[in-house]
């Protein structure tokens, strides 16, 4: 009866508040907009029957995203996004991991501590905190100007540049730790090995580091993009008008043009579009865990 | 690996700059006189001192924290119980899709959390507020507690749970007894992470939250919409404060028990 219970409650919790919530959203993609509240038909009754329910079920919310290019040009835009983002993040971070893995071996916990410490601070002032630096009278100007590198203030707050910064700098603890983990454990007497063989540091660096630091650099890259594609905070903060992430699309569908059916189909799209690297991940996780044991 | 090169040294520096320059900044100008944000007039506290007056921040915060409170010792109870059945538990119907629903709001964007959540609560006819936030908050939070819980669970020997058994415990008392202790602190820091995540949530809770109820987070994100503002730089570095003190205090715990567990082991090997 206990074990019973143990498995029963954790598993309806995620059943009625996961799963359940996700179908709902389900059918209304496939429902109408409606002029009622809430806001969409058909509305479920008994009486009607389960039939006539599933009858006046239909595609036109996603036949609508296929045909209006608002939509495609922001699931693509995000991908653009997601994607550099990725790259950038990972050029910024193998650096300080590898310096990281170098370091006396006393100063890594606190190196480590000082990389996860962003992490527990809220994300929301994180990305507050770049408001002040990007906008035209903002630090980054005052100092180019001052250094006299520019003659005019830059304009990047509410462009996709600041976007860019944004995503680099909130989710780089995310690709820094895996890389760090993966160089880590690296056995330094194969680089010497490499060395000795006649590699030159540089080429002991490209043969061996890298590729030893692979399974690092993919499980950072995901932990950078999957959350980068449906990010609201960062475009709709640092982003201008012209930045288009589904994110902020999804959200301005159904808080601002009150479309729920539409803003339901975005999000089953983006779901399906989420999939392939969601799998791709746990798959890349399987595969790591098992060489290791 | 342990000569560090000028290049070395250049990315940590630069690397840990990029990470706390626009931190540090945002501080330093929390105690600005001017109410330019980007123009040093002076140092002053009036912003600290205008933000306590402010009461739609205090009740905001205040929502927020009971909000984080009971969220995240819900997440922690419901999530420990999931890692105890994933990772101890025998065989059940449906134990794929119970893993797969531990593991996918880990994934998931919030954006298509929040909108399911909200359409559950309306559906149902649920009115939308403090509660509805907790629900909300508990399940995505459950899942990050049961994946910091099975990963100790996993490494830790079962044998000491076999042998309370033999010894006469039944399972509860040697769960309480001998399993427990042992993962304290992995379902303290499931706990800590819960409730800064709960704290931290933007997305989540604007969707859950009717117009009954406002967060600390919904309220800055409405205000620095319109810009920047030296209220807010007030409120910011409060709160990093506080995650400053309260990392940096669970760490030395940490040490310490560390070092103490090491002492009372070798004090064992050499009575024994």
């Amino acid at each position: 009866m206990r074990r019973f219970a143990l498995i029963a409650v954790p598993y309806i919790w995620l059943l009625a508040l996961f799963l359940v919530p996700f179908l709902i959203v389900f059918k209304i993609s496939l429902s109408d907009i409606a002029l009622a509240r809430p806001p969409y038909m058909p509305q479920f009754s008994w009486a009607d029957g389960v039939w006539d329910f599933l009858s006046q079920l239909d595609l036109e919310n996603f036949t609508f995203l296929a045909s209006d290019d608002l939509y495609w040009k922001a699931y693509l835009s995000s991908l653009k996004i997601a994607l550099t983002s990725t790259v950038i993040t990972l050029f910024v971070a193998y650096p300080i991991a590898y310096g990281m893995a170098r370091a006396p071996q006393e100063w890594r916990p606190t190196l480590m501590m000082l990389v996860i410490l962003p992490f527990w601070t809220s994300f929301l002032i994180r990305v507050y905190s770049w408001m002040g630096i990007l906008s035209n009278e903002g630090f980054l100007n005052q100092f180019l100007l001052g250094i006299g590198a520019i003659s005019e203030p830059l304009t990047i707050l509410n462009t996709n540049s600041a976007v860019y910064i944004g995503i680099v700098y909130t989710y780089l603890p995310f690709m820094i730790l895996p890389i760090y983990a993966a160089l880590d454990r690296l056995d330094a007497s194969l680089i010497e090995a490499a060395e000795d063989l006649g590699c030159s540091r540089l080429q002991a660096f490209w043969l061996v580091t890298i590729p030893l630091s692979k399974n690092g650099i993919i499980a950072g890259s995901f932990l950078v993009f999957i959350p980068a594609l449906g990010e609201f905070v960062i475009p709709s903060l640092l982003g201008g008008s012209g930045t288009l992430m589904i994110g902020k699309v999804l959200w301005e569908e159904f808080f601002n043009n009150r479309d729920w059916p539409v803003a339901s189909a975005v999000a089953v799209v983006l779901l399906l579009i989420l999939i392939i690297p969601i799998v791709l991940f746990q798959r890349n996780q399987q595969k790591q865990s098992e060489e290791e044991s | 690996m342990t000569r560090l090169s000028w290049f070395n040294v250049t990315s940590l520096t630069l690397g840990f700059a990029f990470l706390y320059l626009p931190m540090v900044i945002l501080v330093i100008f929390s105690f600005n006189e001017s109410r330019l944000v980007t123009v040093w007039a002076g140092f002053s506290t009036k912003w600290y001192g205008e933000l306590l007056g402010n009461e739609a921040f205090l009740d905001a915060a205040w929502v927020t924290l009971k909000v984080a409170v009971f969220s995240s010792t819900l997440a922690t109870v419901l999530g420990t119980m999931a890692a105890y059945v994933l990772v101890r538990g025998r065989r059940f119907p449906g134990r794929t899709l119970f893993s797969g629903m531990i593991y996918a709001p880990l994934v998931m964007p919030e954006v298509i959390t929040g909108l399911s959540l909200l359409l559950l609560f309306i559906g149902i006819g649920l009115d939308r507020g403090v509660m509805t936030i907790v629900l909300a908050h508990t399940t995505f939070a459950m899942c990050y507690v049961s994946v910091v819980v099975s990963s100790r669970l996993m490494t830790f020997d079962r044998s000491l749970e076999e042998a309370a058994l033999d010894l006469g415990c039944s399972p509860f008392e040697a769960f309480r007894l001998v399993t427990l202790p042992i993962i304290a602190p992995a379902v303290i820091s499931g706990w800590l992470l819960a409730f800064t995540l709960s704290l931290d949530d933007l997305v989540i809770a604007s969707f859950a939250a009717g117009p009954s109820a406002t967060t600390l987070p919904i309220k800055i994100f409405s205000a620095v919409r319109l810009g920047v503002s030296p209220e807010i730089n007030a409120l910011s570095t409060i709160m990093i404060a506080i995650v400053t003190v309260g990392v940096i205090t669970a760490s030395l715990i940490s040490k310490q028990n560390a070092v103490r567990q090491q002492r009372d082991e070798q004090t064992a090997a050499r009575t024994a």
